[in-house]
């Protein structure tokens, strides 16, 4: 009886256990799945050289060192130099933005956040879906306006690849318990108005590349923690077998 | 019965003598090890003592490594932990094992105060045993709280912000206290460096001190059992226990056991979801400590929201601050609330098993509704909880008196 107890709370315990993984952080609307693949070693050089080429200018990730990257991306020094270090001369140093902290502020309101983390913060998701969703907004100073994030200060970077999309939102009556009708907008779509240098298709594959690169930065020792969980698991494993022998062996007396 | 007899405690040979001459080893070990003697029916509940110091060990040693690379400042504090789980060799497992072992500490402790409320363990002769429990509980959670500061993240600075103002509810001197806590007008540089202390040293000494009177305490009376029958009562010829057997080899080969399953629970957390989905280690707390932006929702860390939930469900800030207090206190009683003439679970009647399953869901139930934004239906779900929670210590001392309870046999039950 006691055996089957013990079994019940181990079956709980992994339960929660999965829950909790399956977790992701969203934000007002429903997130769809950035579905990253860690694992894929050419996509997340892809996504180093869009983010370098891309967001660097403006976003630091001041935790990162280019010889973390060159490693785990199987990069050698020399393709660093070349492909990713703009403005930086040793492969020990961080990733530091072009443009200074005080300056953004002064430009933009706001200085944009540093992304050495950012995928811990909001999670992969929600950075996939803010990078897809940007629109059309005349009443902004920056001419757009995001879905996840609304009344963000961050222009439309990617536009020259995505080209630019208007929100297509419908109109929602709901009549209250009191008779009282009110409508509200809900985003429904977007619709594409002048096309980019990429179709649909490829800029997706642009942000999923981007946002896996920024998911790896965010915890550069993910894969390598999984590798050596997986072993020290195995080897308690093998010892639980002897352990519990001795422990019979030791209890066999016991009446 | 044969009886395995471990080498442990044994003088051999004259570098034991010259020892024992000067410090009663020999003698220490035998009556802590070799010859203490435990109920030879201990169930799985009873490995989370163990399961503590196991912990206990684990977080001293992560944490003394840690100390080595982290920088108590407002402004290094943030950037040396991201400098440990990048940089510093190993640092990201050291990290993760500190983390993850916060967490499984307060999860083995709970259980390891729950099994003593199952059998009653805290019971005549007892009482001090339990009373000591506590304090460890107590100076755990200060632990735990001075700890969560230090990451320096957004939810170790506004966490910290909402549970020191929190004393700012006392009449009169309230806010003296909290500025003697912080330091400081808000939390601050000043702030980070005193918890540091105390998290490093001050409770760190205050842990081991209880934890050793604690277990002194255990060892004068000895360990209950899920019988709640005292084996002392019945002694062989040669004065040993019949129900007991040594604690080596005994119950520290059924201990490693334990020990072992537990770490393999320990090493799935910590290698594969160290996060926990954000309940170890919260979202938020990977962005740094911002003193102009609050975050869209604070939470403490789970292992105090049930407290935290009853705290909020009270719209009175002071009245609030009363109960959350009286809600953490009120366990300390537990000796005295408990009327009934048995100890074990096995032998009570059907209120206080009822009692006690209602009260294990609340307790959860109220953790979950503490990691929930204060809207109205979690507060108001909270508020019936509260009244539960309070219910099962309050009316103790009369349902305890009313319960039938079972004839408790003589000796424990054992089934091999």
């Amino acid at each position: 009886m006691d055996k089957t107890k013990t079994l019940g709370g181990l079956v709980a315990f992994l339960t929660l256990f999965a829950a909790a993984e399956g977790l992701a952080s969203g934000g007002g609307v429903v997130l769809g799945s950035a579905d990253i693949d860690p694992g894929n070693i050419s996509s997340l050089q892809r996504g180093a050289r869009n983010f370098m080429n891309y967001c660097s200018g403006c976003h630091s990730a001041r935790y990162v060192r280019f010889n973390t990257i060159g490693k785990y991306l199987e990069l050698s020094d020399e393709q660093l130099v070349d492909n990713l270090m703009f403005n930086a001369d040793k492969t020990f140093e961080t990733i530091n933005a072009a443009m200074r902290a005080d300056d953004a502020a002064r430009w933009y309101g706001t200085a944009p956040p540093d992304m050495s983390l950012m995928a811990r913060v909001k999670g992969a998701d929600h950075i996939y879906n803010f990078l897809l969703g940007f629109h059309i907004d005349p009443d902004s100073p920056t001419g757009v306006d995001n879905i996840v994030l609304p009344g963000t200060s961050m222009p439309h970077v990617l536009w020259e690849l995505q080209g630019y999309q208007t929100a297509v939102y419908s109109e929602v009556t709901t009549t209250a318990a009191n008779g009282a009708v009110t409508t509200s907008h809900e985003f429904q779509e977007f619709e594409q108005l002048t096309a980019g240098l990429l179709n649909n298709d490829e800029y997706d594959d642009f942000v999923r590349d981007t946002v896996n690169f920024l998911a790896y930065i965010a915890e550069p020792i993910r894969a390598e923690r999984r590798k050596l969980g997986t072993w020290v698991i195995i080897y308690l494993l093998v010892f639980l077998i002897i352990a519990v022998m001795l422990k019979n062996q030791i209890w066999k007396d016991v009446n | 019965m044969a009886r395995v007899e471990a080498d442990v405690g044994k003088p051999q040979g004259k570098l034991m003598k010259w020892i024992d001459d000067r410090f009663p080893f020999t003698e220490t070990m035998k009556y802590h090890i070799t010859e203490y003697y435990a109920s030879k029916n201990f169930n799985w509940l009873y490995v989370f003592g163990v399961l503590a110091f196991v912990v206990l060990v684990i977080q001293f040693v992560s944490g003394i490594f840690l100390t080595m690379n982290y920088k108590p400042a407002a402004a290094d504090a943030f950037a040396s932990v991201e400098y440990i789980m990048r940089d510093v060799e190993w640092g990201w497992l050291i990290r993760y094992m500190h983390s993850t072992g916060a967490s499984f500490f307060f999860i083995v402790v709970y259980l390891h105060m729950f099994r003593a409320m199952m059998y009653g363990s805290y019971k005549k002769p007892r009482e001090l045993i339990w009373i000591i429990g506590m304090m460890i509980f107590f100076v755990l959670m200060a632990e735990g709280f001075a700890g969560y500061l230090l990451p320096w993240g957004q939810m170790s600075y506004w966490g910290a912000q909402v549970i020191i103002s929190l004393f700012g509810a006392i009449p009169g001197i309230g806010d003296a206290l909290v500025e003697i806590i912080r330091g400081d007008y808000s939390i601050s540089d000043i702030t980070l460096n005193r918890f540091f202390a105390l998290h490093v040293i001050v409770l760190p000494l205050a842990l081991i001190g209880l934890v050793f009177v604690h277990i002194v305490a255990l060892h004068e009376v000895g360990s209950s059992n899920p019988d709640g029958v005292e084996i002392k009562d019945h002694k062989g010829p040669d004065g040993i226990p019949l129900d007991g057997v040594a604690f080596h080899p005994y119950h520290t080969s059924k201990d490693l056991v334990a020990i072992i399953i537990f770490l393999i629970l320990f090493s799935a957390v910590m290698f594969f979801a160290p996060d926990m989905g954000g309940y170890f280690l919260e979202h938020a707390n990977f962005e740094p400590a911002n003193l102009t932006a609050t975050p869209e929702h604070i939470a403490p860390v789970w292992y105090f929201t049930p407290f935290y939930a009853i705290l909020r469900a009270v719209p009175d800030k002071l009245w609030g601050f009363i109960l959350f207090g009286s809600a953490v206190l009120l366990p300390v009683f537990l000796p005295w609330l408990d009327r009934a003439r048995v100890r074990s679970i096995r032998y009570r009647g059907w209120i206080y098993k009822t009692a006690l399953s209602i009260f294990a869901v609340t307790f959860i139930v109220l953790g979950w509704l503490g990691t929930q934004p204060a809207e109205e239906i979690y507060v108001l779900a909270a508020r019936v909880f509260s009244v539960l929670y309070f219910a099962f210590f309050l009316l103790m001392p009369y349902y305890t008196t009313i319960d039938k309870t079972k004839p408790v046999p003589d000796r424990v039950v054992y089934h091999g």
